[in-house]
């Protein structure tokens, strides 16, 4: 599951540089991102882990450096940002849904104003996309009605249903009350079941280790450590890597819990 | 009863015709504010520097200084014989700014409820996050996009409240335009007085005519607040 298919990877990033003012966020992040894995990104506070998912999509533009998506250069001049948008989902820490839309309409607006979609079909995508994250229930509640965790899976769908190539999720759990938490990550796993291609911010370490293919540690900018989940969480090589895993796990408590208590929950 | 129906007499159909053009010259006045407000606001938020400025200084003065001293300034000033002459030389027709005191009404309260409006646009335009706007170039939206399917409704929704305000304050402030002999309520009222000497009465009930305008539209206003009431998207503030 690991090895690098030679194909073109789905998200490529070359020396990629942020600074603000004195701040260097990003200081030569260079990572690749193939179809159908999930990358978790790791790493303290700070320390540009959330800059390097906006560069990607250039709500962020870097200073320099590259990246492109599906085998196209982003950071060229000329290219069209709006067009590469629609191949990136991106899921928000603070959902960001739209406040004066229902959940069928925050899911179906993107489809029918960007891809001029009709809006019979947009609705009837918005269902399905409801139905995926579980919540074809609340179509017709608005954000103000949703709980976080169901705030959060709307947020989902509305990036599911433009279809994108790759989905960066920008730490999705970490505005949750800790029992909201379980039913995001249970829609994200079975998102990489499907073979989602999915870059994620997360400090949620069950996760990290159950559901990645690869985690990238990262710290001040750079990437001092990736590698499969048990090298990093049974072998790191950098002892950074081991000391951020060891007090990012006494503070969220064991390694897995968030899943397995979803998991529990199910069983009813 | 004889009473009454003398003071009737007395006031209809002056009051009547004084009633319709305070009812015109304020659904005009907003109108025009509106009108120049809502670009006014998108322009201080969302526009390039430049217009930023102008925008800022339009609000500025209209805000910053009496609306009666705005009404004169366009009536009496603008027809000052040296700016005509400068116009002339321009090129542009004799006595253009040369203002009927109707059209120096509409002018100088449209003008200066664009900027109030402008200033609740603003605010209501910067209480949408600025998360909604990043999830929806995230989507794949342009600016322009973004702006007219995902702030600027939220906006309106949000300036609503602020907004009924100033169309209750717009239906008194027109009173002042009685002071260019525009035949308003207020100004026809006055004519009655200056004829009859009937203050006591007049007033009171010039008063509560207008009380019962303002009443009305604030009834208006609310039934309209709660006909496009949406869960979560609810704000208070008005003309200070």
């Amino acid at each position: 599951m690991n090895q690098l298919p030679e194909t073109e990877p789905v998200v490529r990033v070359k020396d990629l540089r942020k600074r603000y003012g004195d701040l260097t966020v990003l200081d030569g992040v260079t990572l690749e991102v193939h179809e159908g894995q999930v990358v978790v990104i790791i790493g303290p506070s700070g320390t540009g882990k959330s800059t390097l998912l906006r560069c990607i999509n250039l709500l962020t533009v870097p200073d320099s450096g590259q990246v492109w998506v599906d085998g196209e250069e982003v950071t060229a001049p000329g290219c069209n940002v709006n067009a590469i948008r629609t191949k990136v989902g991106m899921v928000f820490q603070d959902f960001n849904l739209f406040n004066h839309l229902t959940a069928l309409k925050n899911v179906a607006i993107a489809p029918i104003k960007v891809k001029k979609m009709p809006k019979e079909k947009a609705y009837e995508l918005a269902r399905f996309e409801l139905a995926r994250v579980g919540l074809s229930d609340k179509a017709d509640a608005y954000p103000a009605q949703l709980s976080g965790g169901q705030k959060q899976r709307v947020a989902i769908a509305r990036a599911l249903a433009m279809n994108p190539r790759v989905m960066l999720f920008d730490e999705p759990t970490s505005a949750l009350d800790p029992e909201l938490i379980g039913e995001v990550l249970t829609v994200m796993q079975h998102l990489a079941e499907e073979h989602m291609t999915m870059l994620v911010v997360t400090h949620e370490m069950g996760f990290a280790k159950e559901v990645s293919n690869r985690i990238i540690f990262m710290e001040n900018g750079h990437i001092l450590e990736e590698g499969p989940p048990n090298q990093l969480f049974y072998a790191p090589r950098h002892p950074r890597t081991a000391e951020f895993l060891g007090r990012i796990t006494e503070l969220y408590g064991r390694q897995d819990a968030g899943l397995e208590a979803e998991h529990k929950g199910q069983r009813h | 009863m004889a009473e009454i129906l003398k003071f009737w007499h007395l006031v209809w159909p002056a009051l009547g015709e004084g009633l319709l053009v305070t009812l015109r010259l304020s659904a005009g006045a907003l109108a025009i504010g509106l009108l120049i407000g809502l670009p006014t606001a998108l322009a201080r938020v969302f526009g390039p520097r430049w217009l930023q400025l102008i925008a800022t200084a339009y609000v500025d003065a209209f805000r910053g200084t009496p609306m009666l001293v705005q009404l004169f300034f366009i009536y009496y000033g603008l027809a000052d014989p040296h700016i005509n002459a400068w116009l002339v030389a321009l090129g542009l027709p004799d006595g253009l700014l040369v203002l009927p005191s109707i059209t120096a009404a509409y002018v100088a309260l449209g003008l200066n409820s664009g900027a109030y409006q402008a200033e609740y646009f603003r605010g209501a335009l910067q209480a949408v996050g600025s998360g909604q706007m990043l999830a929806a170039r995230a989507l794949g939206m342009t600016h322009t996009q973004a702006i007219v399917n995902i702030v600027l409704p939220q906006a309106l929704r949000l300036a609503l409240a602020p907004w009924s305000n100033e169309a209750a304050y717009m239906v008194k402030y027109t009173s002042i335009v009685s002071l260019i002999a525009v035949p308003d309520l207020f100004g026809q009222a006055r004519r009655i007085m200056s004829r009859h000497y009937n203050q006591m009465t007049m007033l009171p009930f010039v008063g509560l005519i207008y009380l019962v305008l303002v009443l009305l539209i604030t009834w208006i206003m609310h039934r309209i607040e709660v006909h496009t009431r949406i869960p979560g998207l609810e704000v208070e503030h008005g003309r200070s």
